[in-house]
Protein backbone atom coordinates (compact mmCIF):
# COMPACT_ATOMS: atom_id res chain seq x y z
CA UNK A 1 0.00 0.00 0.00
CA UNK A 2 1.55 3.45 -1.23
CA UNK A 3 1.16 6.59 1.04
CA UNK A 4 1.84 8.73 -2.03
CA UNK A 5 -0.02 9.19 -5.09
CA UNK A 6 1.49 6.43 -7.95
CA UNK A 7 1.04 8.41 -11.46
CA UNK A 8 -1.23 6.59 -13.54
CA UNK A 9 -2.91 7.33 -16.96
CA UNK A 10 -6.54 7.24 -18.28
CA UNK A 11 -5.93 4.31 -20.97
CA UNK A 12 -9.63 4.77 -21.78
CA UNK A 13 -13.06 6.61 -21.33
CA UNK A 14 -16.27 5.14 -21.30
CA UNK A 15 -19.67 7.29 -21.18
CA UNK A 16 -22.37 5.00 -18.45
CA UNK A 17 -24.74 7.45 -17.68
CA UNK A 18 -25.60 11.56 -18.71
CA UNK A 19 -23.51 12.22 -15.61
CA UNK A 20 -21.30 8.68 -14.50
CA UNK A 21 -17.87 7.70 -16.55
CA UNK A 22 -15.60 4.73 -16.03
CA UNK A 23 -12.29 5.43 -16.28
CA UNK A 24 -9.83 2.78 -17.37
CA UNK A 25 -6.14 3.42 -15.99
CA UNK A 26 -2.93 1.93 -16.17
CA UNK A 27 0.66 2.66 -14.00
CA UNK A 28 2.56 5.70 -16.02
CA UNK A 29 5.81 3.83 -14.66
CA UNK A 30 7.77 0.95 -13.25
CA UNK A 31 5.76 1.55 -10.10
CA UNK A 32 2.79 0.25 -9.45
CA UNK A 33 0.18 -0.39 -6.56
CA UNK A 34 -0.72 -3.77 -5.22
CA UNK A 35 -4.05 -6.03 -6.00
CA UNK A 36 -6.96 -4.88 -5.53
CA UNK A 37 -9.62 -6.78 -4.12
CA UNK A 38 -13.50 -6.22 -4.88
CA UNK A 39 -14.98 -3.76 -3.00
CA UNK A 40 -11.69 -1.89 -2.34
CA UNK A 41 -10.84 1.59 -2.96
CA UNK A 42 -8.23 3.81 -3.99
CA UNK A 43 -8.00 7.28 -3.29
CA UNK A 44 -8.49 9.04 -6.69
CA UNK A 45 -5.95 12.24 -7.13
CA UNK A 46 -6.90 14.50 -9.95
CA UNK A 47 -3.87 17.07 -9.91
CA UNK A 48 -4.62 20.34 -9.02
CA UNK A 49 -7.96 19.71 -7.73
CA UNK A 50 -8.40 16.89 -4.73
CA UNK A 51 -8.50 13.43 -4.17
CA UNK A 52 -11.94 11.55 -3.26
CA UNK A 53 -12.05 7.85 -2.67
CA UNK A 54 -13.52 5.52 -5.49
CA UNK A 55 -14.14 1.88 -5.51
CA UNK A 56 -12.93 -0.61 -8.06
CA UNK A 57 -15.46 -1.37 -10.81
CA UNK A 58 -13.21 -3.95 -12.64
CA UNK A 59 -9.70 -5.16 -11.69
CA UNK A 60 -7.46 -6.28 -14.55
CA UNK A 61 -4.18 -7.75 -14.58
CA UNK A 62 -2.30 -3.86 -14.72
CA UNK A 63 -5.38 -1.67 -15.07
CA UNK A 64 -8.06 -0.46 -12.62
CA UNK A 65 -11.35 0.57 -14.37
CA UNK A 66 -13.21 3.12 -11.49
CA UNK A 67 -16.72 4.43 -12.06
CA UNK A 68 -17.08 8.07 -11.22
CA UNK A 69 -20.32 10.00 -10.84
CA UNK A 70 -19.97 14.01 -11.30
CA UNK A 71 -21.27 15.15 -7.91
CA UNK A 72 -18.73 17.54 -6.93
CA UNK A 73 -15.55 19.59 -8.34
CA UNK A 74 -12.77 16.60 -7.82
CA UNK A 75 -15.62 13.95 -9.47
CA UNK A 76 -16.71 16.09 -11.95
CA UNK A 77 -12.94 17.05 -12.97
CA UNK A 78 -12.40 12.93 -12.92
CA UNK A 79 -15.29 12.97 -15.48
CA UNK A 80 -13.53 15.63 -17.49
CA UNK A 81 -10.23 13.11 -18.43
CA UNK A 82 -9.67 12.14 -21.47
CA UNK A 83 -7.09 9.26 -22.86
CA UNK A 84 -3.32 10.23 -21.65
CA UNK A 85 -4.63 12.25 -18.79
CA UNK A 86 -3.13 11.72 -15.61
CA UNK A 87 -3.97 11.15 -11.85
CA UNK A 88 -2.34 9.87 -8.56
CA UNK A 89 -3.56 6.59 -7.26
CA UNK A 90 -2.80 5.41 -3.82
CA UNK A 91 -4.55 1.97 -2.47
CA UNK A 92 -6.08 -0.54 -2.03
CA UNK A 93 -7.36 0.66 0.74
CA UNK A 94 -10.52 -1.08 2.95
CA UNK A 95 -11.94 -4.53 3.26
CA UNK A 96 -13.39 -6.42 0.55
CA UNK A 97 -16.16 -8.15 -0.23
CA UNK A 98 -14.71 -11.55 0.78
CA UNK A 99 -16.15 -13.84 -1.99
CA UNK A 100 -14.72 -16.81 -0.05
CA UNK A 101 -17.10 -16.08 2.86
CA UNK A 102 -20.13 -17.55 0.18
CA UNK A 103 -18.26 -20.91 -0.57
CA UNK A 104 -21.02 -23.98 -1.14
CA UNK A 105 -23.65 -20.79 -0.57
CA UNK A 106 -26.01 -18.94 -2.84
CA UNK A 107 -24.92 -15.67 -3.37
CA UNK A 108 -27.59 -12.85 -3.94
CA UNK A 109 -25.72 -9.34 -4.94
CA UNK A 110 -28.32 -6.30 -4.52
CA UNK A 111 -27.20 -2.94 -6.28
CA UNK A 112 -28.80 0.38 -5.59
CA UNK A 113 -27.85 2.57 -8.49
CA UNK A 114 -23.91 3.52 -8.97
CA UNK A 115 -23.88 0.87 -6.24
CA UNK A 116 -23.17 -1.41 -9.09
CA UNK A 117 -20.00 0.06 -9.39
CA UNK A 118 -18.02 -1.73 -6.72
CA UNK A 119 -20.36 -5.01 -6.63
CA UNK A 120 -19.08 -6.01 -10.52
CA UNK A 121 -15.92 -7.42 -9.35
CA UNK A 122 -17.79 -9.22 -7.28
CA UNK A 123 -19.78 -10.49 -9.91
CA UNK A 124 -17.46 -11.14 -12.53
CA UNK A 125 -15.20 -13.03 -10.11
CA UNK A 126 -18.39 -15.34 -8.75
CA UNK A 127 -18.85 -16.17 -12.78
CA UNK A 128 -15.52 -17.03 -12.96
CA UNK A 129 -15.41 -19.34 -9.74
CA UNK A 130 -19.63 -20.49 -10.15
CA UNK A 131 -18.34 -24.11 -9.18
CA UNK A 132 -17.35 -23.08 -5.82
CA UNK A 133 -20.75 -21.38 -5.39
CA UNK A 134 -24.47 -22.25 -4.93
CA UNK A 135 -27.03 -19.82 -7.08
CA UNK A 136 -26.06 -16.61 -8.46
CA UNK A 137 -28.62 -13.76 -8.14
CA UNK A 138 -27.81 -10.03 -8.90
CA UNK A 139 -30.88 -7.72 -8.09
CA UNK A 140 -30.18 -4.17 -9.55
CA UNK A 141 -32.59 -1.51 -8.18
CA UNK A 142 -32.07 2.42 -10.48
CA UNK A 143 -33.63 5.71 -11.15
CA UNK A 144 -34.63 5.70 -14.79
CA UNK A 145 -33.20 3.10 -17.57
CA UNK A 146 -30.93 6.05 -18.72
CA UNK A 147 -29.78 5.94 -15.05
CA UNK A 148 -28.52 2.44 -15.52
CA UNK A 149 -24.73 1.82 -15.28
CA UNK A 150 -23.14 -1.02 -17.44
CA UNK A 151 -26.53 -1.17 -19.38
CA UNK A 152 -25.27 -3.32 -22.09
CA UNK A 153 -23.95 -5.48 -19.94
CA UNK A 154 -26.85 -6.19 -17.17
CA UNK A 155 -29.37 -6.06 -19.87
CA UNK A 156 -27.01 -9.31 -21.52
CA UNK A 157 -26.51 -10.66 -17.94
CA UNK A 158 -30.53 -10.40 -17.48
CA UNK A 159 -31.32 -12.23 -21.09
CA UNK A 160 -28.57 -14.98 -20.56
CA UNK A 161 -30.67 -17.17 -18.76
CA UNK A 162 -27.51 -18.96 -17.97
CA UNK A 163 -25.50 -19.47 -14.22
CA UNK A 164 -26.43 -15.94 -13.14
CA UNK A 165 -30.08 -14.87 -12.16
CA UNK A 166 -30.43 -10.66 -13.33
CA UNK A 167 -33.31 -9.10 -12.20
CA UNK A 168 -33.39 -5.15 -13.13
CA UNK A 169 -36.28 -2.53 -11.50
CA UNK A 170 -36.68 1.19 -11.60
CA UNK A 171 -38.36 4.16 -10.22
CA UNK A 172 -39.70 5.40 -13.30
CA UNK A 173 -40.00 3.31 -16.61
CA UNK A 174 -39.67 4.82 -20.02
CA UNK A 175 -41.11 3.83 -23.07
CA UNK A 176 -38.64 0.33 -24.23
CA UNK A 177 -38.01 -0.35 -20.05
CA UNK A 178 -37.65 -4.47 -19.98
CA UNK A 179 -37.61 -5.08 -16.76
CA UNK A 180 -39.54 -4.16 -13.35
CA UNK A 181 -41.12 -1.41 -11.93
CA UNK A 182 -40.74 -0.65 -7.92
CA UNK A 183 -38.03 -0.90 -4.88
CA UNK A 184 -35.02 -3.42 -5.60
CA UNK A 185 -36.32 -5.51 -3.11
CA UNK A 186 -39.31 -7.17 -4.46
CA UNK A 187 -36.95 -8.52 -7.01
CA UNK A 188 -35.82 -10.74 -3.67
CA UNK A 189 -39.11 -12.93 -4.59
CA UNK A 190 -37.58 -13.90 -7.79
CA UNK A 191 -34.47 -14.43 -6.74
CA UNK A 192 -33.11 -18.14 -6.81
CA UNK A 193 -31.80 -18.82 -2.90
CA UNK A 194 -31.85 -20.57 0.19
CA UNK A 195 -32.41 -18.02 2.62
CA UNK A 196 -30.88 -20.03 5.32
CA UNK A 197 -27.79 -21.15 3.02
CA UNK A 198 -26.74 -17.80 1.50
CA UNK A 199 -24.63 -14.64 1.52
CA UNK A 200 -25.48 -11.77 0.51
CA UNK A 201 -23.87 -8.51 -0.83
CA UNK A 202 -25.67 -4.78 -0.83
CA UNK A 203 -23.99 -1.81 -1.86
CA UNK A 204 -26.13 1.41 -2.52
CA UNK A 205 -27.90 4.32 -0.63
CA UNK A 206 -27.95 3.74 2.88
CA UNK A 207 -31.92 3.63 3.08
CA UNK A 208 -31.48 0.94 0.50
CA UNK A 209 -29.44 -0.91 1.80
CA UNK A 210 -31.30 -0.92 5.72
CA UNK A 211 -33.99 -2.02 4.02
CA UNK A 212 -32.78 -4.84 1.90
CA UNK A 213 -30.95 -5.97 5.02
CA UNK A 214 -34.07 -6.47 6.64
CA UNK A 215 -35.78 -7.81 4.15
CA UNK A 216 -32.99 -10.02 4.12
CA UNK A 217 -32.92 -10.76 7.75
CA UNK A 218 -36.49 -11.16 7.56
CA UNK A 219 -36.65 -14.28 4.77
CA UNK A 220 -33.78 -15.91 6.88
CA UNK A 221 -30.24 -14.70 5.61
CA UNK A 222 -27.88 -14.53 8.87
CA UNK A 223 -26.96 -10.90 9.89
CA UNK A 224 -23.65 -11.69 9.69
CA UNK A 225 -23.64 -13.13 6.14
CA UNK A 226 -25.00 -9.66 4.68
CA UNK A 227 -22.33 -8.00 3.69
CA UNK A 228 -22.68 -4.21 2.97
CA UNK A 229 -20.75 -1.56 2.20
CA UNK A 230 -21.24 1.92 3.96
CA UNK A 231 -19.54 5.23 2.95
CA UNK A 232 -18.51 8.33 5.03
CA UNK A 233 -16.55 11.16 4.27
CA UNK A 234 -12.86 9.51 3.54
CA UNK A 235 -9.90 11.66 3.60
CA UNK A 236 -6.38 9.99 4.93
CA UNK A 237 -7.36 6.32 4.02
CA UNK A 238 -5.14 5.11 6.52
CA UNK A 239 -7.43 4.92 9.58
CA UNK A 240 -5.80 8.22 11.42
CA UNK A 241 -7.83 11.24 10.78
CA UNK A 242 -10.88 10.23 11.78
CA UNK A 243 -13.69 11.44 9.12
CA UNK A 244 -14.94 8.56 8.54
CA UNK A 245 -15.90 7.27 11.45
CA UNK A 246 -19.21 5.95 12.29
CA UNK A 247 -19.25 4.99 15.84
CA UNK A 248 -16.27 2.54 16.53
CA UNK A 249 -15.66 2.01 12.96
CA UNK A 250 -12.82 4.04 10.88
CA UNK A 251 -14.77 2.91 7.41
CA UNK A 252 -11.48 3.46 5.60
CA UNK A 253 -9.64 1.07 7.27
CA UNK A 254 -12.40 -1.36 8.96
CA UNK A 255 -14.73 -1.05 6.01
CA UNK A 256 -15.78 0.27 3.93
CA UNK A 257 -17.66 -3.44 3.45
CA UNK A 258 -18.62 -5.01 7.02
CA UNK A 259 -21.60 -7.20 8.17
CA UNK A 260 -24.90 -6.54 8.82
CA UNK A 261 -24.19 -7.95 12.26
CA UNK A 262 -21.88 -4.68 13.06
CA UNK A 263 -23.69 -2.19 10.51
CA UNK A 264 -27.60 -2.33 11.89
CA UNK A 265 -27.02 -0.41 15.31
CA UNK A 266 -24.39 2.14 13.58
CA UNK A 267 -26.95 2.96 10.86
CA UNK A 268 -29.95 3.64 13.18
CA UNK A 269 -27.84 6.61 15.03
CA UNK A 270 -29.15 9.78 13.97
CA UNK A 271 -26.56 12.48 12.90
CA UNK A 272 -26.68 15.54 14.37
CA UNK B 1 -37.95 -17.89 0.73
CA UNK B 2 -40.81 -16.01 1.55
CA UNK B 3 -41.42 -12.55 1.85
CA UNK B 4 -44.31 -10.95 4.90
CA UNK B 5 -46.97 -10.22 2.04
CA UNK B 6 -46.44 -13.40 -0.25
CA UNK B 7 -49.85 -15.42 0.86
CA UNK B 8 -47.49 -18.39 1.82
CA UNK B 9 -46.20 -16.39 4.75
CA UNK B 10 -49.11 -14.31 5.31
CA UNK B 11 -51.70 -16.22 6.18
CA UNK B 12 -52.12 -19.24 8.64
CA UNK B 13 -52.44 -22.53 6.90
CA UNK B 14 -55.66 -23.34 7.68
CA UNK B 15 -57.09 -20.39 6.03
CA UNK B 16 -54.84 -20.15 2.88
CA UNK B 17 -56.37 -23.32 2.48
CA UNK B 18 -59.95 -22.39 2.65
CA UNK B 19 -59.16 -19.33 0.51
CA UNK B 20 -57.70 -21.65 -2.01
CA UNK B 21 -60.41 -23.76 -2.54
CA UNK B 22 -62.27 -20.92 -3.99
CA UNK B 23 -59.34 -20.09 -6.73
CA UNK B 24 -59.72 -20.72 -10.09
CA UNK B 25 -56.56 -20.82 -12.85
CA UNK B 26 -56.27 -18.33 -15.41
CA UNK B 27 -53.82 -16.73 -17.79
CA UNK B 28 -52.94 -13.68 -19.67
CA UNK B 29 -51.34 -12.88 -22.50
CA UNK B 30 -48.97 -10.15 -22.87
CA UNK B 31 -50.62 -7.07 -23.40
CA UNK B 32 -54.16 -7.87 -21.96
CA UNK B 33 -55.52 -5.45 -19.43
CA UNK B 34 -56.69 -7.32 -16.41
CA UNK B 35 -58.73 -4.49 -15.02
CA UNK B 36 -59.35 -0.44 -15.78
CA UNK B 37 -59.18 2.31 -12.90
CA UNK B 38 -62.40 3.50 -11.75
CA UNK B 39 -64.16 -0.02 -12.53
CA UNK B 40 -65.74 -2.76 -10.38
CA UNK B 41 -63.39 -4.46 -8.20
CA UNK B 42 -65.04 -7.89 -8.10
CA UNK B 43 -62.02 -10.50 -8.61
CA UNK B 44 -58.30 -10.66 -7.40
CA UNK B 45 -55.69 -12.19 -8.31
CA UNK B 46 -52.72 -14.40 -7.04
CA UNK B 47 -49.70 -14.39 -9.18
CA UNK B 48 -48.02 -17.38 -10.18
CA UNK B 49 -45.45 -16.57 -13.00
CA UNK B 50 -45.15 -13.32 -15.05
CA UNK B 51 -45.38 -9.92 -14.16
CA UNK B 52 -48.24 -7.16 -14.30
CA UNK B 53 -48.01 -3.32 -14.11
CA UNK B 54 -49.94 -1.33 -12.41
CA UNK B 55 -50.44 1.83 -14.06
CA UNK B 56 -52.75 5.29 -13.33
CA UNK B 57 -54.35 6.84 -16.25
CA UNK B 58 -52.96 10.44 -17.14
CA UNK B 59 -55.42 12.25 -19.82
CA UNK B 60 -54.07 12.86 -22.87
CA UNK B 61 -50.64 10.98 -22.33
CA UNK B 62 -49.84 7.16 -22.05
CA UNK B 63 -50.53 5.91 -18.96
CA UNK B 64 -47.97 6.11 -15.58
CA UNK B 65 -46.39 3.06 -14.87
CA UNK B 66 -46.36 2.85 -11.17
CA UNK B 67 -45.15 -0.69 -10.39
CA UNK B 68 -44.93 -4.25 -11.27
CA UNK B 69 -46.23 -7.26 -9.44
CA UNK B 70 -44.65 -10.67 -9.48
CA UNK B 71 -44.27 -13.99 -8.22
CA UNK B 72 -46.54 -15.17 -5.37
CA UNK B 73 -48.14 -10.84 -5.24
CA UNK B 74 -51.18 -9.99 -4.39
CA UNK B 75 -52.55 -8.12 -7.52
CA UNK B 76 -55.67 -6.38 -6.32
CA UNK B 77 -56.78 -4.93 -3.06
CA UNK B 78 -59.80 -1.96 -3.75
CA UNK B 79 -62.39 -5.51 -3.56
CA UNK B 80 -61.50 -5.54 0.46
CA UNK B 81 -62.83 -1.98 0.74
CA UNK B 82 -65.51 -0.17 -0.43
CA UNK B 83 -66.41 1.13 -2.79
CA UNK B 84 -64.89 -1.74 -4.17
CA UNK B 85 -63.53 0.08 -7.23
CA UNK B 86 -60.30 -0.16 -8.44
CA UNK B 87 -57.65 2.62 -7.53
CA UNK B 88 -55.42 1.76 -10.54
CA UNK B 89 -55.18 -0.06 -13.49
CA UNK B 90 -53.80 -3.67 -14.12
CA UNK B 91 -51.84 -4.83 -17.47
CA UNK B 92 -50.05 -8.05 -17.89
CA UNK B 93 -46.23 -7.66 -19.22
CA UNK B 94 -45.51 -10.89 -20.02
CA UNK B 95 -48.03 -14.12 -20.24
CA UNK B 96 -49.10 -14.48 -16.68
CA UNK B 97 -50.60 -17.27 -14.80
CA UNK B 98 -52.75 -16.60 -11.70
CA UNK B 99 -55.03 -17.73 -8.94
CA UNK B 100 -58.18 -15.91 -9.31
CA UNK B 101 -60.69 -15.24 -6.88
CA UNK B 102 -64.53 -13.63 -6.55
CA UNK B 103 -64.40 -11.06 -4.05
CA UNK B 104 -67.55 -11.38 -3.39
CA UNK B 105 -67.49 -14.52 -2.28
CA UNK B 106 -64.34 -14.06 -0.50
CA UNK B 107 -66.39 -11.38 1.28
CA UNK B 108 -69.03 -13.43 2.32
CA UNK B 109 -67.05 -15.90 3.45
CA UNK B 110 -64.71 -13.33 5.61
CA UNK B 111 -68.56 -11.92 7.00
CA UNK B 112 -69.89 -15.54 7.97
CA UNK B 113 -66.22 -16.15 9.95
CA UNK B 114 -64.84 -13.75 12.07
CA UNK B 115 -61.53 -15.28 12.44
CA UNK B 116 -61.19 -15.86 8.55
CA UNK B 117 -61.86 -12.93 7.92
CA UNK B 118 -59.63 -11.00 10.41
CA UNK B 119 -56.79 -13.10 8.41
CA UNK B 120 -57.29 -11.86 5.22
CA UNK B 121 -57.75 -7.98 6.22
CA UNK B 122 -54.73 -8.48 8.05
CA UNK B 123 -52.66 -9.91 5.04
CA UNK B 124 -54.60 -7.43 2.75
CA UNK B 125 -53.79 -4.86 5.07
CA UNK B 126 -50.00 -5.61 5.24
CA UNK B 127 -49.81 -5.59 1.69
CA UNK B 128 -51.04 -1.75 1.72
CA UNK B 129 -48.74 -0.84 4.07
CA UNK B 130 -45.71 -2.32 2.92
CA UNK B 131 -46.64 -0.75 -0.72
CA UNK B 132 -47.50 2.33 1.00
CA UNK B 133 -43.80 2.43 2.61
CA UNK B 134 -42.08 1.17 -0.90
CA UNK B 135 -43.66 4.29 -2.03
CA UNK B 136 -42.58 6.23 0.16
CA UNK B 137 -38.86 5.08 -0.02
CA UNK B 138 -39.24 5.61 -3.71
CA UNK B 139 -39.91 9.55 -2.69
CA UNK B 140 -36.87 10.01 -1.27
CA UNK B 141 -35.60 8.99 -5.30
CA UNK B 142 -32.46 7.77 -3.37
CA UNK B 143 -30.60 7.48 -6.51
CA UNK B 144 -30.47 10.67 -7.42
CA UNK B 145 -27.31 13.26 -6.58
CA UNK B 146 -27.73 13.70 -3.52
CA UNK B 147 -30.76 11.21 -3.18
CA UNK B 148 -32.27 10.96 0.41
CA UNK B 149 -31.61 14.26 1.37
CA UNK B 150 -28.11 16.56 2.07
CA UNK B 151 -25.19 15.02 4.51
CA UNK B 152 -25.56 15.79 8.10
Amino acid sequence: MNDLPVPHLVTGVRRETADTVSITLAPAGAEALEPFAPGQFAMVYAFGVGEIPVSVSRIGRRELVHTVRAVGAVSAALCALRPGARVGLRGPFGTGWELERARGRDVVVVAGGIGLAPLRPLVLAALDTRRAHGRLNLLIGARTREDLPYADQVRAWAHSHGALHCGATVDRPSPGWWGHVGLVTTLLNEARFVPENSTAYVCGPEVMIRATARDLLHRGVRADRIRVSLERNMRCATGHCGHCQLGGVLLCRDGPVIGWDRAASLLDVREL
Amino acid sequence: MTSATTLSSALPVEHRDRLMRLAREVSFEAGTRVFEEGRRADRFWIIRTGTVLLDLHVPGRRAAVIESLGHGELLGWSWHYAPYVWQLGAEALSPVRAWEFDAGTVRALCAQDAEFGRSIATWVGRVVAHRLQASRMRLLDLYAPYGSGSPA
